[in-house]
């Protein structure tokens, strides 16, 4: 019983929020991966894009709430979804067109690439602010909750409680359809290929008649909607803030890297190890410990490694680490 | 050249030694511009509103007329405060300065500006603790109480409760560390446990790991000294969202209507404290400000006072110097005498110039302590149903 108290402390408190954020991470560093595999450089405004096709998506529910349209105990925002991933889309590819495909053209150097980026990334900001504003935007109608912590106390007769909110449950669910899916197109299908082979070798792919404008079209369409789906998930989670997105950028580099810049695997991989690194760490203990140390002893402390101010020092931590160990990542990507 | 060197100054000395009817200015620092540039227009207003009915009633100073100069004080940044202060005092030669707003700057000014000129200064909403004891010369004055009471008073309510043990969250700045040093004190003082005092940054999207922390450390109720559209509503939606607290304790800064809106049935039963009272005078000032087209706000009955107090502290000194009224301040706000409410400043002055007490009474009850701020009233709230509601002052 004391074991399976301490084990639903830390599903709620710990496994659950970190499953979710997890899967959020993992999401937004597929985007980034893909476009650092097929464009070859680190895609700073990817932060940025995920807070502009969020704030589609709030304001096509606004629309659709406005219209009486709702999902039932689902947010209505799953609905907005298409049409949000669409304006993204727009943009990005209006992007390229505009910013990258000039510096394609003339074969710039990835640095080049990654300083446009972050102009994009101011404008993106500018842009998204300038139409939605900066303030907080709450998310998600529907049941927010598949079971809370009394309902679970009261089923199981334990001390401790675990909640699951809905949002956390459509996250990991979406989330998994999605990693499915890009696997089975990059992997089965024959523009899945070519852009595999794009990234793997571009003189080789070129010479084998694989279309470069095309692979980069579909690079940017996967990327484009892969930030969507990232940023409203977040935000149906948490909150939309403009300004959360750009603090993302930091643990969704850090797990790209991590897992292997390129590897769209080590992408979902380091996701989840950076969401777990940054929870467990600055976790305190105190009561998971009261409950499986023998007798009745109880830790003075918290038992709490960090202070949770220092959440984001883990990533960079991390970060440095596997930089300096094993620059390609968990799953050999490119090196940096 | 040198005729008119002799009549400028011949001019001068007939001007200065014209004691009776002059025109006494009043600076009005406020951050016009900044984090709380939505309130100062309501202070500023509530402000000029004592100065003008104590010009228009022609028994200040022997008929003497009150013009007020403002600067912008811009709540955050000291050295720009401090800057217009000292224009207002050098180049407009103000005589008294109403304001500054917000805790840091307020100091800034005092330190830099207000005691190198001897300027007396009272500030209607700074609530640091730290003000309490800053060097002022005895140039410094309150109406807001300081947060080290509201510490206190909050203590009050958590032993009246029986509350045991309490978890302790405050926003990471001069006003929730304040807040939160003098809260944990005084309930240790009065025997509850501080199971944890963490800090959480405002404006994250995430607070399920500092409400993780949080809930290991347990208590019978969570208190958040934070702001209510910012961290404080994110730490209370993260708790209930994890079974982790029921009940929250509100400070000032976490009282509006915003807040049991966005969280919903949730916060039923939750409570705590913000400056207010029920007093005859706030009634009255409620109306004089509504006539005046003022919106009733954070901080304008203590504006209002603030301003009245400088004046008839001059009215008592019978002069408008800051080194001859600033020790009449502590004399016209508390007993004994007759008591003043908002709207009888004319009356205050007639008193007075016949040399009685009076005790200004004022908006907010006025009562100075300590070194000269506000004892502070305090209304304890009990969200029932949706709302805020009024348990008791106190």
């Amino acid at each position: 019983m004391e074991i399976l108290n301490a084990l639903a402390l830390l599903s709620n408190y710990l496994v659950i929020p970190a499953l979710a954020y997890g899967s959020q991470l993992a999401l937004g560093a597929l985007g980034v991966t893909l476009i650092y595999g097929i464009l070859r450089f680190s895609n700073f405004a990817h932060g940025e894009m995920m807070a502009f096709g969020t704030m589609a998506v709030i304001l096509v529910t606004w629309f659709l709430q406005a219209q009486g349209i709702s999902l039932g105990f689902l947010p209505t925002e799953l609905l907005a979804l298409p049409i949000g991933i669409l304006a993204a889309v727009l943009l990005a590819l209006g992007t390229d067109r505009i910013v990258y495909r000039f510096h394609r053209g003339k074969k710039s150097q990835p640095v080049i690439f990654l300083i446009a980026s972050l102009a994009v990334m101011f404008f993106y900001s500018g842009l998204t602010r300038f139409i939605i504003g900066t303030a907080d935007q709450s998310m998600g109608d529907g049941a927010r909750f598949i079971f809370t912590a009394r309902e679970f106390k009261e089923w199981s007769g334990l001390d401790e409680g675990i909640a699951l909110r809905t949002t956390q449950g459509i996250t990991v669910a979406v989330t998994l359809i999605c990693v499915a899916a890009l696997f089975w197109f990059l992997n089965r299908t024959r523009a899945g290929k070519s852009m595999r082979a794009y990234s793997d070798n571009e003189d080789l792919a070129l010479l084998s008649g694989v279309n470069p404008e095309r692979v980069v079209l579909i690079a940017w369409i996967l990327a484009a909607a892969l930030a969507t789906i990232a940023g409203t998930m977040y935000g149906l989670d948490k909150t939309f803030k403009p300004f959360i997105y750009l603090q993302l950028l930091l643990p969704i580099f850090a797990a790209a890297i991590v897992g292997g810049l390129g590897s769209p695997i080590g992408a979902v991989a380091g996701g989840f190890v950076i969401a777990f690194s940054e929870i467990t760490v600055t976790f305190a203990y105190k009561r998971v410990l009261t409950y499986i140390m023998p007798g009745d002893n109880v830790p003075d402390g918290l038992v709490q490694l960090l202070s949770t101010e220092y959440k984001f020092a883990v990533s960079f931590v991390i970060l440095v680490v596997v930089l300096l160990v094993r620059p390609t990542g968990i799953f050999k990507g490119q090196s940096v | 050249m040198k005729n008119l060197l002799v009549t400028t100054a011949l001019a001068a000395v007939l001007m200065s030694s014209a004691a009776s009817a002059e025109d006494v200015k009043i600076g009005v620092i406020l951050g016009f511009t900044g984090p709380i540039e939505s309130l100062t227009p309501g202070m500023a207003a509530s402000g000029e509103l004592a100065m003008k009915e104590v010009s228009d009633s022609g028994k200040f100073l022997d008929g003497s007329t009150v013009t007020p100069v403002r600067g912008d004080s811009t709540c955050v940044d000291s050295a720009a405060a401090s800057a217009a202060a000292e224009r207002l005092i050098t180049s407009d030669k103000v005589s008294a300065i109403f304001g500054a707003d917000c805790s840091g700057v307020t100091g800034a000014v005092l330190q830099n500006v207000a005691r190198p000129n001897g300027i007396v200064m009272i500030s209607p909403s700074a609530t640091s603790p730290a003000l309490s004891d800053a060097e002022d010369d005895g140039l410094f004055f309150r109406t807001a109480p300081s947060d080290a009471r509201q510490g206190q008073v909050l203590a009050e309510v958590l032993a009246e409760k029986g509350v045991k043990s309490a978890a302790l969250t405050y926003t990471n700045n001069d006003y929730g560390k304040g807040l939160a040093e003098s809260i944990k004190s005084n309930a240790e003082a009065a025997g509850i446990e501080i199971t944890i005092d963490s800090s959480h940054e405002d404006g994250k999207g995430d607070y399920s790991a500092e409400v993780g922390a949080l809930a290991q450390a347990g208590g019978d109720v969570l208190i958040v000294a934070g702001y209510l559209d910012q961290g404080g509503k994110g730490i209370i939606q993260s708790a209930l969202d994890a079974g982790a607290f029921e009940t929250f304790v509100l400070p000032d800064g976490m009282v509006g209507d915003s807040l049991p809106a966005a969280i919903g049935d949730g916060l039923n039963g939750s409570y705590g404290t913000i400056a207010g009272t029920d007093s005859e005078g706030a009634g009255m000032f409620n109306k004089m400000a509504e006539d005046a087209g003022i919106k009733i706000d954070a901080y304008v009955g203590e504006s209002y006072d603030a301003a009245a107090l400088i004046m008839l502290a001059m009215q008592a000194a019978g002069s408008s110097n800051s080194a001859d009224f600033k020790s009449k301040i502590m004399d016209v706000a508390n007993a004994p005498g007759e008591k003043i409410l908002p709207g009888e400043l004319g009356k205050a002055l007639e008193l007075l110039s016949e040399g009685k007490d009076i005790d200004y009474v004022g908006a907010t009850n006025v009562e100075l302590i300590g070194a000269g701020e506000s004892a502070g009233s305090f209304r304890e709230i009990l969200v029932d149903g949706g709302k805020i509601t009024t348990a008791k002052y106190r």
